[in-house]
């Protein structure tokens, strides 16, 4: 079915057009004044301002792997980080404890653990789905790199970014 | 013909067009980017040297470093003479506008021909050959649409320029520049008379009629010079960049600085015709000293940039017209009120004269 819109019928100073040129040049040259002034701030100059403080807590970077409170790599390379990952960015390679060890009873640990930056969407659900609290994002958004192969951060750099974290997970504990 | 005045010409022609005229249009490029973001409350190019002044320069790097691509279909003689037409005839046309008074005796007119306007219009309606020939040797049915846009809005609005300024010419009694500045200089700008014998009354009604061909000047020059809201030629979202699509390098570089330059010699030739040209109240020219001579050429550039401010500033204000809008814009409105104009300023002439 055919509508037809309306036509507003307009008076003979709108058909002028130019009260509404007149009009339009005054609104942009408000605007050319006002930055000209510095009263209008909306540009933030990215590599010397940063809005890193203003970041909130629920930010979504970097993904990364902690250490716990002894040290150890929390990661027990359970995999299930690596089942959810939506792009399948991460991909861990688990060795075995050897029994001499503290940690023994946790019976695997990470060899290698890459995640593919290019690949990584930020989702947070590796975060989410892990049992170990091992895995965390950070709020490092800024990943560069001049190669395919820079930009897959490995177990090292991985845990560079994530550091200690005091988390609940206290079952591989020995005091416990 | 003597030799002085062959060795001044020289001097002239090269300070004018090399020290002047084009890095003035590299810089009327970086002014339209920053005052257009300033308009869109961004920031525009700050990056390269102090509040990125640099960036003309480097600009000009990145174009001449970009590959120079001929496409095969296109017909080589006329696809690289098309941008060489498009920059000549703006830049031609700077000869004949008094940009400064004297200079230690020597007239700052690089030619002082008595045809003045006749030249400035002869010359820049060759502007649109390097359009048209653009559009058709690339052979590509974008830049085509746009060079035949260009042709029938050019041709529209060369009848309109062309009227408006008779009346210019019918007050002088003169087609040369020069003397158009000096009336001006006698008896006030001509959209502002102050200064001369501004108390007589029918010189303030020659006023109105003089705005009026200003007005009506100006947008011819604005459809003249492609900018917006007359840009059909090269209406990006329509025409995929129009006449210049096919262009690549220096050559796309020259059709820019073509259109930068003819805007350049548009707003020269506006400030002389109604602005004044190198003349404010209260500066005597150049036969006082030297420094009163750079002063005056200073003040005519000034000018010059605040009009090309307004050509910036009208360019990110206005939405494109529509091209059967332009068509009776042209034809309908701007013809018939410039024609009347001339009737107008013909009947209050005689008694404006009298005193």
């Amino acid at each position: 079915m055919a509508v037809t819109v309306p036509r507003p019928r307009l008076n003979w100073r709108e058909r002028l057009y130019l009260p509404a040129i007149v009009a339009g040049l005054a609104i942009t040259f408000k605007h050319f004044k006002n930055m000209l002034l510095g009263r209008t701030k909306v540009t933030m100059q990215y590599p010397e301002q940063k809005w890193d403080s203003s970041l909130p807590d629920h930010y979504r970077g970097a993904p990364a792997l902690v250490r716990d409170e002894d040290g150890r790599v929390r990661c027990v390379a359970c995999q299930l980080c690596e089942f959810i990952c939506p792009p399948r960015a991460i991909k861990i390679i688990s060795g075995e404890i050897p029994s001499a060890d503290r940690f023994a009873k946790v019976e695997k640990f990470p060899e290698a653990f890459d995640i593919d930056m290019i690949r990584c969407i930020f989702c947070g659900m590796c975060e989410e789905v892990c049992p170990e609290q091992a895995i965390f994002l950070r709020k490092d958004y800024a990943i560069t790199g001049f190669t395919r192969a820079d930009m897959v951060h490995h177990k090292e750099k991985l845990l560079e970014i994530g550091g200690v974290m005091h988390g609940v997970v206290l079952k591989w504990n020995e005091k416990k | 013909m003597d030799f002085f005045f062959i060795i001044t010409s020289l001097l002239k022609i090269v300070g004018i067009l090399f020290v002047v005229i084009l890095p003035m249009v590299s810089y009327a490029v970086y002014a339209e980017r920053r005052v257009s973001a300033f308009i869109q409350d961004r920031l525009g190019p700050n990056r390269v040297g102090p509040a990125g002044l640099f960036q003309p320069i480097a600009d000009m790097f990145k174009l001449l470093l970009k590959e120079d691509f001929t496409p095969r279909a296109a017909n080589t003689f006329y696809y690289w003479l098309a941008p060489c037409l498009a920059v000549m005839p703006a830049i031609i046309t700077i000869a004949v506008v008094p940009f400064g008074s004297t200079l230690f005796g020597v007239p700052m007119v690089i030619a002082d021909v008595n045809v003045g306007i006749l030249f400035v219009f002869a010359i820049a309606s060759l502007g649109v050959y390097g359009i048209v020939i653009g559009g058709w040797a690339s052979n590509s049915k974008y830049p085509f649409l746009g060079g035949i846009r260009s042709s029938a809005q050019m041709l529209s609005y060369e009848l309109s320029l062309g009227l408006a300024v008779v009346p210019v010419f019918m007050v002088v009694g003169n087609l040369r520049l020069t003397s158009v500045v000096l009336y001006q200089i006698g008896h006030g700008w001509f959209i502002a008379p102050f200064v001369g014998d501004w108390m007589n009354p029918w010189k303030w009604l020659l006023a109105v009629p003089m705005l009026i061909s200003f007005f009506v000047f100006m947008i011819a020059v604005f459809a003249e010079t492609n900018r917006l809201p007359f840009d059909l030629p090269e209406a990006e979202q329509e025409l995929a960049g129009g006449y210049n699509t096919e262009y690549s390098s220096m050559k796309f570089a020259l059709y820019f600085l073509g259109e930068y330059a003819a805007m350049i010699t548009g707003s020269a030739v506006i400030v002389t015709l109604f602005f004044g040209g190198w003349h404010f109240p209260g500066i005597p020219d150049g036969s006082h000293g030297w420094i009163f001579g750079l002063i005056n050429i200073a003040v005519f550039f000034t000018k010059v940039a605040a009009v090309i401010f307004v050509f910036m500033w009208v360019r990110w204000t206005l939405p494109r017209f529509r091209y059967d809008q332009l068509m009776r814009l042209g034809w309908l409105f701007f013809f018939e009120i410039a024609l009347v104009n001339i009737f107008l300023v013909a009947a209050i002439l005689p008694y404006s004269s009298r005193l």
